[in-house]
Order: structure tokens, then C-alpha cells, then sequence
């Protein structure tokens, strides 16, 4: 036993060491405006509390490895105990949603769209993703098609929001289906390189086709939606809600109403996920994501039933991006970075592949957490990735990993993620 | 002593070349698998088989050379210029493959409806109008269901319909991949070695359910056989027709007796210093 300890102290004080050698400069020196110039700050007690945070949280973990309990439990346990655990909390959550008007403020309110847009965007990538198993780095750019799409429709032919929602979602899979065309030849890390490329290739048109998009000073001034013709307008006169239902005209009651469109379209994506996934194509996408080559000795067209995937969950980046202008008022190419994809599919990966509730919780903690922690600034990086590594150790395949049978003859089980393929492209 | 009456041929693959770069897999290879048979095509290693089986199925475009199947509703489908995923839904050429590709994280229920995934969805529009419970799809879905039952009965998987493929002992998942690929309504099902691995008892009862395919039964059509085998015991006992290749050339083509007295045959599976003056080609 004296021989493992030693071991051990020995093991967290190299990390110690590593931790010094890593957070001596970043943290320990910091950068401030002093008179005239910058000025250089030491800080040596955040390096002493990092380095003697790593020392420690090593030293228990080595400890828990040691002494670790017989009997923790498998993989296939926490399968059967999430599967559990999400069926209850998913009624919860969407009551938790549908509630939050009553009773939240200004600020939770745009939180809560916020997040749901996310949510939405999570769940269109899921069906890339998750189900069909091609990995689209580039799906920002069907957010961007959507978005464009609307303002330019609404400014050219001054169409309506309403009017406009559909033919957003059907641009974006109309570019979802060109861009798959030439590319789903390809698998795997090529696929991701590509569609990477593509999401750069649309925002640097954006930017850069002046005459169509006003460049980089993006489109102001897009309509904001309309509640069966009623406008929102702070005016309050004959055609706005306010004076239809003969209330106070109020900045909130547009919030609400937006927040209830992002909340109905994200259960639209939800609804018509889940029911592909227990119709033929669906079960042909997670079939290609299982084994193309028997799809194809099976005679499943593998061209078209990834294309169908494809289209459809840019016709849902499309809808995200028409309710993204609609809200904001205002678009430029600044918000479609690599960045919003990076995020979109972190939410995916860290929900779990295929997922629904997963990725509805990740888009929760990931958006909504990232806003709690704004007062930390600095270290709210730290803690972020600090997460994302402890998730990666301790679930790999995501929050709610494992998969419901899409039919059964007797009772449906759930299926140990180890034995899911994440496809390959 | 040829068949008293000889049954139309299903398959013909005539003058079948495949070259990978400087590599004959297989050269100007002629045989055919007659309707309502089991046709085995053994042989050494590396002789060219899986190749054949792969240029029949669509997986390799064949360098040179025809393979030509004649349903039984009439009508003659060229298979060298057809893409894989058409030959098995338009000329309905079924297979299986040597290593086991079995959609692992799925059901054993889900591998055989996705099996029947033409007949559920006869094209994208109708995919898309049942999100929307258009399309008559719930009658189609039970008749999948029913049909997915008939062929888990039959190769005795019933009771681990809700398991995941993935967790199936390795002679079931042989057995599941066979019955996912009956469940495509095959005319010809191709076999790549469904013996592998398993233990003797395993092997009878494969010999049974592809006798039992070949002649139909319980309302199925017979279902003529082609398969790869090594294991001489299920060759000999089940096989109407062996053809036997050797560095991607035919060296023998008749019934099992004629195959096993054959010494060219002989030559190729024991070795025989005077033959082998070519270099090994085969892929």
C-alpha cells in the first residue's frame, strides 16, 4: 500500500508540474491598462490554486481508481437507468417550456429563445448526424440560406414572415440537395471537409456579393412576424394585437410570441424526426449509418436516402435561419461563423447521436449554461472545456447515449450504445 | 448422366474477366446457375470467388464479359451494367457477405424491415406524404411485420426479435443475415461462405433451411441458390451444381460425384507440382 501511495503523489506531482508549466504564464501573468501603456500583473496565488487544484483532483482520482467499489456499474445499467430517467423528464421539460411565459422575465425570455433555437438547430443536424451518420461541419450555411432567404424575400417582394417560413426551409434543402450531389461521394473526414468548405463558401458570398446582400453591413430592418395578420407594433393602433385584444401595447408580448413560433417550430422538428424514424426512410438512414454496403446489397438507392437526409435537416436549418431574421431584425454573415456549426454539432455529439432529449439537454447546459456563467468571464472558457473534457471520460457517446428500437414485436429495449456504429459518412 | 429434364438456366456468366491494375482476378469465366438449384462455386483461396460474387452482385464492374439473368417472369436483365442497389431491387439478386455486415445497433426485426425498405417505399415522395399518416403506410407495415415473422420462424430467431443484431451469438447473426436477405423477395440468393465458423450441428441445420429455401415452402417461391463454401461436408450434401475455380480460371463444372472424381480438382485442392506453372494471379 505505502508503495501505490507513492506512486501516486509521485503521478500527481508530474501533473502538478505540467499544470505549472501550463498555467505559470497564462494565468499567472495578466495584462492591464495601466497609465500610457499595458502593464504586466503577476498573479502567483491563481498559480498556486490551479497548480494545488490539479495536484489534488489527481491525487482523488488516483484514490477513487484505487479503492473503486466491485460492482459499479456497466454500461448497459445507466442505459436501461437513462432510458428511465427520459421518460419522465422529458414531460417535465416540455411543461417546464410551455410554462415559462407565466412566469419569466425579459431577460430568461430571450434566453429561452435563445436556447430553443439551438435546440431546433440540434435536432435538424441530429437527422445528418445522428441518424443518417454524415458528419456536416457546414450546417451553418443552411441557417444562412434561411435567414437570407426571408430578409430578401420580405425586403424584395415584401412578403410575410408565414409566407416565407416555408419557402426558407425549401431553399435550404434545395442547396442541402446541391451540395450533396457532388459530395456524398465522399466519406467520413473527406465528407466533413467539404461541407466545412461549403459553410465558409456561403458566408464568404454573403459577404462579399455586395449588390444581393449589402455585404458586411447585413440587411436591417426585416419584418417582424405577424399573429394572423396582427402586428406587434409598439403604436397600438387598428391592426396590432394590442388593439385587437384591447391591451396595453407591450414590448413583451412580442417576446412571448416569438418565444411560442421558436418553441412550435422546434416541436415540429422534434415530431417529424421522431416519426421518421419509424418510417422507412428513417430506419434506411440509421441502416446507411450502421453499414452502407449492406444497404446497398439490399437495394436501398444510398445516393438518394442520403440526400433526402441531407435536404431535410437544412430544411430545418432553413426554418431556424427565417425565425433567426425575424427576430433579430437584423442580419449580417458575422453570425453564420464555422463557429455556430462548431457549437450546432457539439450540442449534437455531447447530447448524444440520435438523441432527442440529449440534445435538447446539451443545447440547455451548453447555451443556457454559457450565459449563467457571462459574470466569470475569463474562466468561462476554462470551465467549458474543463466540462466537454469530463463528458468525453465519463460518456463518451454523449449524455443519452443508447437507442430506442424503432418497432418491436414485444417490449421495445434499449440498445447499449457500444453496439450503435457512429457512421462513417 | 445429365437430369432428365433440364431446368432453364437463371444466371449466365459468360467470358467474365476482372482485372485489378496487373492482377487477373478472374479470367474469361463461363458458368451457369439453372433455376430452382443450388450451384456451389468452390475452390482454393485467393481462386477468384468472392470476386465472381462481387461482379454479379454489382459491387465490381466487371473488366470484360456478360452476366445475364433470366427471371422467371421472362425477359433477360444485363447485371455488368447495373449498379449495385438496382440489381438487387430490379433483378432481386440477394447476398450475404463473408464477414457478417449486419446493421449491429438495430433489432433483429428493424435488419429485416429495413430488408424490405423498396416494397415499403416505393419512391422518396411516399417516404415523405407517411410522415403525415398519407400513403397507406400502416398496411404496408404490417405486411412487412408478417413477412419479417415468417422468415425469423424459419430461421428459428423469433424469441430475440427485440435484440439488438449486434448481440446475437455468431451463428444466429449467420443465420438473421440470411433470412434479411429472403426477406428482398430474391429470384437468386448468393451466399459468400454462410458456413464459416460454424460448429457441426450449426452446419446441418444450415444445410436444412437452404434445401428448405430452394424449394419454398409456407407459401415462399423457391429461391434458386449460389454459394461460396469451403466446408466440403454442406457442399457435397446440398449442392445441385458445383463449378471449381483456380487462379480465376473454371478447372471443373458438373454435379458433386463428377466434381469430386474430377483430378484436376484433386490437383488444385492437394497440390501438384506439374500444373502449377502459372503465377498465382488471383485476388
Amino acid at each position: 500500500m505505502p508503495a501505490r501511495a507513492g506512486a501516486a503523489l509521485r503521478d500527481a506531482f508530474l501533473s502538478a508540474l505540467v499544470a505549472l508549466g501550463l498555467f505559470g504564464v497564462l494565468i499567472g501573468l495578466k495584462t492591464e491598462s495601466g497609465p500610457g501603456s499595458l502593464v504586466l500583473v503577476a498573479r502567483p496565488w491563481a498559480v498556486v490554486i490551479a497548480v494545488g487544484l490539479v495536484f489534488a483532483g489527481r491525487l482523488a482520482l488516483l484514490a477513487w481508481r484505487g479503492w473503486r467499489p466491485a460492482g459499479t456499474p456497466s454500461p448497459r445499467r445507466l442505459v436501461a437507468v437513462g432510458g428511465r430517467i427520459g421518460r419522465v423528464l422529458a414531460p417535465l421539460l416540455l411543461a417546464f417550456a410551455l410554462s415559462l411565459p407565466f412566469y419569466a422575465g425579459r431577460y430568461w425570455m430571450d434566453l429561452g429563445i435563445l436556447v430553443l433555437t439551438y435546440v431546433m438547430l440540434g435536432w435538424g443536424l441530429n437527422i445528418v448526424v445522428g441518424l443518417a451518420g454524415l458528419l456536416d461541419l457546414g450546417y451553418v450555411a443552411f441557417y444562412a440560406v434561411g435567414a437570407y432567404s426571408y430578409a430578401l424575400l420580405a425586403q424584395t417582394f415584401g412578403l410575410g414572415f408565414w409566407t416565407c417560413l416555408p419557402l426558407a426551409g425549401l431553399l435550404a434543402a434545395c442547396w442541402g440537395v446541391m451540395l450533396g450531389f457532388p459530395v456524398l461521394r465522399l466519406r467520413g473526414d473527406y465528407l466533413a471537409i467539404v461541407t466545412l468548405a461549403f459553410g465558409e463558401i456561403i458566408r464568404i458570398v454573403l459577404l462579399n456579393w455586395v449588390s444581393l446582400t449589402n455585404g458586411p453591413n447585413g440587411i436591417s430592418g426585416i419584418p417582424r412576424p405577424t399573429l394572423f395578420g396582427l402586428t406587434f407594433s409598439m403604436g397600438g393602433g387598428p391592426g396590432t394585437v394590442s388593439h385587437f385584444f384591447g391591451v396595453e401595447p407591450d414590448i413583451s408580448q412580442r417576446v412571448i410570441f416569438l418565444y411560442y413560433v421558436i418553441l412550435g417550430l422546434a416541436l415540429l422538428t422534434n415530431w417529424v424526426s421522431l416519426r421518421l424514424r419509424r418510417l422507412p426512410l428513417g430506419r434506411a438512414w440509421e441502416a446507411l449509418r450502421e453499414d452502407e454496403i449492406a444497404c446497398r446489397a439490399l437495394g436501398i438507392n444510398v445516393t438518394t436516402t442520403k440526400l433526402t437526409a441531407f435536404a431535410i435537416g437544412a430544411c430545418f436549418g432553413g426554418f431556424a435561419g427565417a425565425f433567426f431574421a425575424t427576430r433579430q431584425a437584423f442580419i449580417s454573415p458575422e453570425s453564420f461563423t464555422f463557429m455556430e456549426s462548431a457549437m450546432v454539432l457539439a450540442i449534437v455529439v455531447l447530447g448524444g447521436l440520435g438523441s432527442q432529449l440529449g440534445v435538447a439537454l446539451a443545447a440547455l447546459i451548453m447555451i443556457g449554461g454559457s450565459e449563467l456563467f457571462r459574470d466569470f468571464a475569463e474562466y468561462r472558457m476554462l470551465v467549458f472545456g474543463g466540462a466537454l473534457v469530463a463528458m468525453m471520460i465519463l460518456r463518451p457517446r454523449g449524455l443519452v447515449s443508447g437507442r430506442t428500437p424503432s418497432v418491436s414485436l414485444g417490449t421495445a429495449k434499449q440498445i447499449s450504445p457500444d453496439l450503435i456504429a457512429q457512421g462513417r459518412g | 448422366m445429365p437430369a432428365p429434364l433440364m431446368p432453364a438456366s437463371l444466371l449466365e456468366v459468360r467470358d467474365l474477366t476482372m482485372r485489378f491494375g496487373g492482377l487477373t482476378a478472374v479470367s474469361s469465366l463461363s458458368f451457369a446457375v439453372r433455376a430452382g438449384e443450388i450451384t456451389a462455386v468452390i475452390g482454393p483461396n485467393g481462386a477468384g470467388k468472392t470476386t465472381v460474387f462481387n461482379c454479379i452482385t454489382g459491387f465490381y464492374r466487371p473488366t470484360a464479359g456478360g452476366i445475364a439473368l433470366s427471371p422467371p417472369g421472362g425477359g433477360t436483365l444485363a447485371l455488368e451494367r447495373m449498379p449495385g442497389h438496382r440489381i438487387a431491387r430490379r433483378a432481386r439478386v440477394a447476398r450475404t457477405f463473408q464477414n457478417i455486415r449486419l446493421f449491429a445497433g438495430m433489432t433483429v426485426l428493424e435488419n429485416l424491415l429495413v430488408a424490405q425498405h423498396n416494397t415499403l417505399m416505393p419512391s422518396v415522395a411516399s417516404g415523405l406524404l407517411a410522415v403525415f399518416g398519407l400513403s397507406g403506410h400502416a398496411h404496408a407495415e404490417r405486411a412487412a411485420i408478417a413477412r419479417a415473422r415468417f422468415w425469423l420462424d424459419a430461421v428459428d430467431l423469433a424469441a430475440r426479435a427485440d435484440d439488438p443484431a449486434g448481440a446475437l451469438p455468431y451463428g444466429a447473426q449467420r443465420r438473421l443475415e440470411i433470412a434479411r436477405a429472403m426477406c428482398t423477395s430474391p429470384v437468386l440468393l448468393c451466399l459468400d461462405e454462410p458456413a464459416a465458423g460454424l460448429n457441426p450441428r450449426e452446419s446441418e441445420e444450415l444445410s436444412t433451411l437452404l434445401r428448405r429455401i430452394r424449394d419454398g415452402a409456407g407459401g415462399e417461391p423457391g429461391c434458386s441458390i449460389l454459394l461460396i463454401e469451403h466446408d466440403m461436408g454442406v457442399v457435397m450434401r446440398i449442392s445441385d451444381h458445383i463449378v471449381v475455380l483456380d487462379h480465376g480460371r473454371k478447372i471443373s463444372d458438373g454435379s458433386p460425384a463428377e466434381v469430386r472424381a474430377d483430378p484436376a480438382v484433386i490437383a488444385a485442392y492437394l497440390g501438384d507440382g506439374d500444373d502449377d506453372d502459372s503465377p498465382a494471379t488471383a485476388a
